[in-house]
């Protein structure tokens, strides 16, 4: 085993790096934003919006991510097409964005949901009374509390999309792990490389672990 | 004087069980009115039907003459303006004192919002804690804080949903008088649910008792107290026993204590000889040593400036009575007691 190449390769992975975390953050963000529209659906007494939100996450969270992936980068292209009737590249980074947003949104919506049913029902009555309406009512009041209470859990999830950024191997973007992979092989020495990487994903993915379980505690004193 | 709120013959069902049975209630501008009855008796269902958070089945509700409640037909909770002190407080934990006070005031300026926070702070005692957050305030702080929230919009009508269940005894009874005192100063018309009467005394002008959905009798407390309209609101309200007696004249009933003469029976309209149940609330009862009617002690609860003894007749017959604490029998003393009965509580046996 040698080492001593991974460290003139290390600006070409910091590059994926790159790529990993803007693929992390923005995922993440989107799929916040779609989950919390989703779970508000799911909760709604309107039958049409909650049975489509649940028909929805069901859906996702019953199928593989590589197969969203995959997906969305053919199929996406070609319904713009068929849409637009011409041809509009959106490349591997949109099509990968949109598929982590879709499919990450499935999950954030069940932890949004299990946020807003943990806030008490009076909170909502109390709020009415005073005279606000249901956005109001969402927006000051049940929203800010039910995200204190699920930022851990939301953390979480996150970390887990962090690992499954390298799944946009598939469509050859370049990730962190594809760029560690393909510098390894260019040099001959992909074991040393795999290794490395592991060790990068282990530990950010760890210390963040804890960090979030110290936030946890935090949280709930 | 005007009516402020209306309730005409409301129902409620949940599933199959009629929770309100056509219940009507009248409440005068300023007035304070209070529904009082055990649990389950549905007096905060007909609260959250005042609310606009249940639907009623039957009937209608009107604030100022204009209908809000009606079946199939409902005006939104937070279009009423009618303000709500929940049981838990529902104070808003990520917010400061001041700003849970100022969260209904969102339609008007900053300065405005700020004087009439700084105002309702000053009402209930709180201006020191203005930037404290809920979880830092005791229980009583809480409740002013609840009440405050809910005073600030100025609404039209305020409910309080048994304000007073989380606090200890003490605090209870001076809170009461605290908070009739804040609704007066605020001339505020307001409807308290509770199952406590001394709550209820405390604070309302009218009370309602209710009992399966319905209200038995709506009446001052001194009325509630000492003209009870059934059994029912008799047993509830106040202490007292009830002891078998007989009419025997037009203003005479017979007991076990004797003939009692000066009476009013005539507008019971009880037939002479009919047999009767005699309310005898412990105040009736006087302890009097030199009275020739004896009881015995059975039982004494302290309450500091009187005893409450439970005393047995010679029948065995047992009575209640108040007596003043410095006179200390034991359990198991013969005491001289005498009736001092200047109205007749009485219903048919």
């Amino acid at each position: 085993m040698d080492f001593s190449a991974i460290i003139p390769a290390l600006p070409g992975m910091w590059e994926g790096m790159a790529m990993t975390l803007k693929l992390l953050v923005l995922g993440v963000v989107g799929g916040v934003a779609l989950g919390t529209v989703l779970a508000l659906m799911r909760l709604s007494h309107n039958p049409l919006l909650s049975r489509v939100a649940g028909a929805y996450v069901n859906y996702f969270r019953s199928i593989p991510l590589l197969l969203v992936i995959t997906w969305f980068y053919f199929a996406v292209p070609f319904v713009l097409r068929w849409l637009t009737g011409e041809d509009m590249p959106i490349g591997a980074f949109t099509s990968c964005l949109v598929a982590f947003m879709m499919f990450e949104a499935a999950y954030f919506c069940e932890i949004v949901r299990a946020g807003i049913q943990s806030i008490p029902k009076g909170q909502m009555g109390a709020a009415y009374a005073l005279g606000m309406n249901y956005g109001q009512v969402m927006r000051l009041i049940i929203l800010p509390q039910a995200f204190r209470k699920m930022t851990p859990l939301l953390l979480q999830q996150s970390i887990i999309l962090f690992q499954d950024t390298s799944l946009v191997y598939a469509v050859g973007l370049m990730d962190f792990l594809n760029a560690a992979r393909s510098r390894g092989d260019i040099i001959g020495q992909p074991h040393e490389f795999l290794i490395f990487a592991g060790l990068v994903y282990f530990t950010i993915s760890f210390s963040a672990s804890l960090l979030v379980k110290r936030l946890q505690k935090r949280l709930t004193v | 004087m005007s009516v402020l709120l209306e309730l005409r013959h409301i129902s409620q069902r949940y599933a199959a069980q009629e929770i309100v049975k056509s219940l009507s209630l009248q409440l005068e501008q300023g007035e304070i009115g209070c529904l009082l009855g055990h649990s389950g008796c549905g007096k905060t269902t007909v609260l959250r039907c005042i609310a606009g958070f249940e639907p009623i089945h039957d009937g209608e509700i009107l604030l100022k003459q204009q209908p809000i409640s009606r079946p199939n037909q409902s005006v939104p909770p937070h279009q009423r303006q009618i303000g709500m002190v929940f049981q838990d407080y529902a104070l808003f934990p990520h917010l400061s004192v001041a700003d849970n006070i100022g969260f209904g005031l969102h339609q008007h300026t900053a300065p405005q919002r700020q004087q009439r926070i700084t105002e309702l702070l000053e009402l209930v005692g709180l201006t020191a804690h203005a930037q404290a957050y809920p979880h830092e305030l005791s229980g009583g702080q809480q409740q002013r804080v609840a009440l405050a929230r809910a005073l600030a919009p100025k609404p039209q009508l305020l409910l309080l949903d048994e304000p007073f269940s989380n606090l200890d005894v003490a605090l209870r009874e001076r809170l009461g008088q605290e908070v009739r005192e804040i609704l007066k100063r605020e001339q505020m018309t307001a409807i308290l649910v509770t199952h406590d009467q001394h709550e209820a005394f405390a604070i309302a002008d009218q009370i309602g008792v209710m009992q399966a959905g319905q209200i038995v009798q709506w009446a001052t407390p001194y009325e509630l107290y000492h003209q009870p309209a059934n059994r029912f609101v008799a047993d509830f309200v106040g202490k007292g026993v009830f002891v078998s007696g007989t009419i025997t004249g037009s203003r005479c009933v017979e007991i076990e204590f004797g003939e009692i003469c000066r009476v009013d029976l005539d507008s019971r309209g009880f037939a002479v000889g009919s047999r009767v149940e005699v309310l005898l609330r412990p105040d009736d009862v006087v302890h009097d040593d030199f009275s020739p009617l004896k009881a015995q002690v059975v039982n004494r609860a302290f309450q500091g400036e009187v005893f409450l003894y439970t005393l047995a007749l010679a029948s065995g017959q047992q009575v209640l009575a108040t007596v003043a604490s410095h006179h200390n029998h034991r359990i198991g003393e013969w005491i001289g007691i005498k009736l001092d009965l200047d109205h007749l509580i009485a219903f048919p046996s």
